[in-house]
């Protein structure tokens, strides 16, 4: 695998020089995914007709030597799970094999008004429910850093695109780590922005309280400028939060020295790789050398998260996906009578792991057991946000390993649902708090396979979080 | 049954009631409410629940349904929330319906109904908003023995649900119960309780016990009460059966019925058709709702007057009769178009009575409305002002109320075109005069003393004019001559 050439700054330099026209550098990226998504199975639908006339559009206001906008012909991958109008959008489901969203999500208008080019729809677990992407029902995506690897999930798509070089940036989502356990697996940085920060405006919900748009780039400060676009109040989403954006890439350099990083006790316990601690510690070591301040923290409520989580999230699940019935779009299978039809078209349209967790949240929610399970978990997420704004009270943003393990093979987990739970044991934390984290490269195992490191910022510190971020990036590119 | 048997038993009766909010565009989305349009025009990713769409509260709705709240004394929560209520249906295109559960917008309100004379006082256990579902059609098409369809246009339109305490003793409590908060909520413009439209639909909760009985017995729910005329039969039906189990020493079951209109009867729902544990979670695409005091007396100070006092103020005001003014005051717009023909110069009495009569009686034959007449109010007055000045008798009046029904042109017109009232001032003089000089006998008698005969004086001038002069007039200048 060679190392990506393009970011958000070569891009620009390149189309500006007029060293490459946006149209040329766009049939460059789809000839790449055409020799390289076989393999990968990163790209489930390509949408070259969007593509070029948005790089021709790019290429007249270069003609009239006007000022480009802020991602003018980058190239950018979409997950499957948001709406993109026209281009078929199947969240990696049978359901909904043949549908087209006859609607853009606002993170994509939002991407495209800024000049990013749409290649395509990035393949990913059904329904963004999967940490290894093998329960698409499109098949697996390969890690392009070793292809026997998952790339985890469930935004293993976005992230291998990326990885591979068959897009400048992605956008994938999160509910439960789904940007930041992917990005670690494949190498590269990989951020969700605080609940409400980027809309869900045709985000395709798996968990409304949960899910969030984030990008996926080579470097953090691709990241930060994916995110600057996509973030901002939306009058579409009522949970999008009226925060001014700061300009992120702007703010990268501030010095992190002096600032207090949190080391959470409770993250570093079992269950965690010995290859992955040692690369963590020594990330977190290396920020010391910046002049950063380790403060030794308790979470105490950290154990409970996975159990939260999974009733929380399948809870939202089992209602969010209702609709997938048959009677509007998607797959209908016929049937004798209507509960019949219902019965089938949900029958074959949706993978096992997504009726497991139908049947999960429906039991959650239902008379009777809603106070033990529903009830109960939305106190102690109440909790587990109360671990992180206690902990901030303390510090200034909290380091953590992303995963327990690196990328592991295709079929280690398929069987083990519960095993498959736990390697989202550090990231769905973040994910009830509502907070801003990234996860960004911390080295590789003596495998090559890469390890991540993750960095969880107050709500709307995701400023701080990319600093940090940048600075680690930097020095340790530099020490390497 | 016997009257006997049916006295021995009291009714108890809670009425859960559906209105429309009176609002241009969708609880959730920006789609019109628009009645009548053809099918699926109003539509968009939100009400038709396609992936990624998300609701955004209607503020108009949240407006009005605090209006509605406040018009019944109910306590308007500082903080409510929306939950998601969980079924499959093909008329619900996102698997459950946006309601509000545990945390109503209102609670605890009250509504006064006419009862033998007197008041009586219902309360109201709660008041939240919801979306209304679309419509199945499974009647209409080639291959409707096949296939049903579905239109969307009603998806997604604002509704109060108002649930009423068991306060209800009987059918004609229900009846007056439903009549007035009809009136109340359209009188504040929260709901044109159309029932035709289906912007009001009813279900009661129903049960009975043996008079003296603190218990209340085993309820049924009914559901389907669409009308107004099956109100009360239904009600009718569903008391004397669960007093015919009673009776036979059975037990009531728990469960919903549906009213037919065709068997004239209650019958249970198919235990599957209602059997729903509807997993009610707090909606998460929706913040919750925040009330403020300031926005509370801000639609308090907008609020338009309620029945009660309207009527009120319309017997101090233009000292009608109370009769007149219940008649008057029967639904805002009948009051309105009262109150304008008098502020465009109409004598209160004589404006009630004629709306009370011709008018009233004209828009029923045409199968009108209020707000659909013919007649402004503004030529209402003007009609009654050239009665009031005696250029037309009331008789020729009617003939000209009824041509301005039909054409509606101005009374003015009409009485021009038709040259009645034209009889001048001179005319009736002269015709006085003749009849004077004519009957030197009657003269007499009513020089005498008699004034029986004025009668016979002012009879003699109608008939040679027609009946067209101005009775006033007639007096007037018969007075002057006989004196
Ligand atoms: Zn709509």
């Amino acid at each position: 695998m060679t190392a990506p050439a393009w970011t958000i700054p070569s891009v620009r330099a390149a189309l500006e020089a007029k060293k490459v026209s946006s149209r040329e550098l766009t049939s460059e990226f789809f000839a790449c995914i055409e020799r390289r998504n076989p393999e990968l199975n990163a790209f489930l639908a390509l949408s070259p007709d969007r593509a070029f006339a948005q790089a021709d559009r790019i290429d007249a206001i270069i003609a009239r030597g006007e000022q480009l906008p802020p991602l003018a012909g980058v190239p950018v991958a979409v997950k499957d799970v948001i709406s993109t109008c026209g281009v078929r959008t199947t969240c990696g489901s049978r359901i909904l094999e043949n549908y087209v969203p006859p609607y853009d999500a606002t993170a994509v208008g939002r991407l495209e008004s800024a000049g990013a080019i749409v290649l395509g729809k990035t393949n990913c677990d059904e329904f963004a429910m999967g940490s290894s992407n093998e329960n698409s029902a499109y098949g697996p995506v390969r890690n392009p850093v070793a292809l026997d690897r998952v790339p985890g999930g469930s935004s293993g798509g976005s992230a291998a695109a990326v990885a591979a070089g068959l897009a400048v940036a992605a956008l994938g989502t999160d509910t439960g780590g789904s940007i930041r356990q992917p990005g670690a697996f494949c190498g590269i940085p990989a951020m969700m922005g605080t609940y409400g920060r980027v809309s869900r405006y045709g985000l395709i919900a798996f968990a409304s309280s949960l899910d969030r748009i984030g990008p996926f780039a080579t470097t953090v400060r691709d990241v930060a400028s994916i995110l600057a676009v996509i973030a901002g109040r939306d009058s579409s989403d009522s949970t999008s939060v009226p925060v001014p954006v700061p300009d992120y890439a702007a703010d990268l350099d501030r010095p992190v020295r002096g600032l207090r990083i949190g080391i959470p006790r409770e993250y570093f316990g079992e269950g965690m790789d010995l290859i992955v601690r040692q690369k963590v510690e020594a990330g977190i070591r290396l920020l010391e050398s910046l002049g950063c301040v380790p403060v030794e923290l308790r979470m105490p409520h950290t154990d409970f998260a996975i159990a939260t989580y999974y009733i929380v999230a399948t809870a939202e699940a089992s209602s969010n996906l209702a609709r997938f019935d048959g009677v509007r779009y998607g797959l209908r299978v016929p049937g004798a009578t209507l509960l019949d039809m219902y019965k089938k078209t949900r029958g074959r349209g949706f993978g096992s792991e997504v009726k497991r967790r139908i049947m999960l949240g429906t039991y959650a929610l239902s008379s009777g057991y809603y106070d033990a399970y529903y009830l109960k978990a939305q106190k102690v997420r109440t909790l587990i946000a109360r671990d992180f704004a206690e902990a901030f009270q303390q510090v200034d943003v909290i380091i953590t390993p992303t995963s327990p393990s690196p990328a592991f093979r295709l079929g280690d987990k398929t069987d083990d649902p519960l095993q498959m739970y736990l390697a989202d044991i550090y990231t769905v934390t973040g994910s009830l708090a509502g907070v801003p984290g990234i996860s960004v490269p911390c080295g590789k195992t003596p495998d090559g396979l890469p390890v991540g490191l993750q960095v969880f910022g107050p709500h709307f510190g995701e400023s701080l979080v990319l600093q940090l971020a940048y600075a680690f990036e930097q020095a340790r590119g530099s020490s390497v | 049954m016997s009257p006997g048997i049916l006295a021995r038993y009291e009714p108890v009766i809670g009425l859960e009631v559906h209105l429309q909010l009176r609002t241009g565009t969708k609880l959730f989305c920006a789609c019109s409410t628009r009645f009548g349009d053809p099918p699926n025009k109003n539509t968009c990713p939100v009400c038709l629940g396609l992936p990624g769409a998300l609701p955004v509260l209607n503020r108009g709705a949240l407006d009005l349904a605090i209006r509605a709240a406040l018009a019944l004394h109910a306590t308007v929560h500082e903080r409510s929330r929306f939950a998601r209520k969980n079924y499959f249906y093909p008329d619900l295109p996102k698997g459950y319906q946006i309601s509000m559960y545990e945390m109503p917008l209102a609670t605890a309100g009250w509504l006064e109904i006419p009862l033998d004379g007197a008041t009586k006082r219902i309360g109201i256990t709660r008041l939240h908003m919801e979306d209304d579902a679309a419509k199945n059609l499974h009647e209409g098409f080639p291959d409707s023995d096949r296939n049903s369809y579905i239109d969307y246009n009603r998806c997604g339109v604002p509704l109060v649900e108002i649930v009423s305490e068991p306060d209800i003793r009987s059918p004609e409590e229900a009846y007056a119960y439903l009549t007035t908060l009809k009136q109340v909520l359209e009188y504040t413009g929260v709901s044109d309780c159309n029932m035709e439209e289906g912007s009001l639909r009813c279900d009661a909760n129903v049960s009975v016990r043996r008079r003296g009985e603190d218990k209340f017995g085993t309820k049924a729910e009914v559901k389907n009460l669409n009308s107004f005329r099956y109100l009360q039969h239904a009600l009718e039906y569903e008391i004397e059966r669960q007093i015919g189990v009673l009776e036979s020493s059975g037990r009531v079951e728990q469960e919903t019925r549906l009213w037919s209109v065709a068997a004239g009867r209650t019958e249970p729902m198919r235990s599957k058709e209602f059997a729903h544990d509807y997993r009610y979670f707090p909606e998460p695409d929706l913040l919750p709702v925040h009330v403020s005091e300031a926005l509370k007396a801000e639609i308090l100070s907008k609020m338009p007057e309620l029945p009660d006092a309207k009527r009120a103020r319309f017997l101090r005001e233009f000292q009608i009769t109370p009769y007149d003014a219940g008649v008057l005051t029967t639904t805002r717009a009948l009051a309105d178009y009262f109150e304008a023909a008098v502020n465009a110069g109409a004598p209160p009495k004589s404006a009630a009575n004629w709306i009370q009569t011709e008018l009233l009686r004209r828009l029923n034959d045409a199968g009108k409305e209020i707000a659909e007449s013919p007649i402004a109010p503004a030529a209402l007055a003007e009609l009654l002002r050239i009665i009031e000045r005696g250029q037309i008798t009331g008789a020729s009046g009617k003939k000209v109320f009824a041509k301005m029904f039909e054409t509606g042109d101005p009374a003015s017109k009409i009485v021009a075109a038709e040259s009645i009232g034209q009889i001048s001032e001179a005319e009736i003089e002269r015709a006085c005069r003749e009849v004077v000089e004519k009957n030197p006998d009657n003269v007499a008698k009513y020089k005498a003393g008699n004034d029986g005969v004025f009668k016979f004086f002012v009879g003699q001038v109608m008939r040679a004019t027609r009946g067209q002069a101005s009775p006033q007039l007639v007096n007037g200048t018969l007075k002057r001559l006989l004196s």
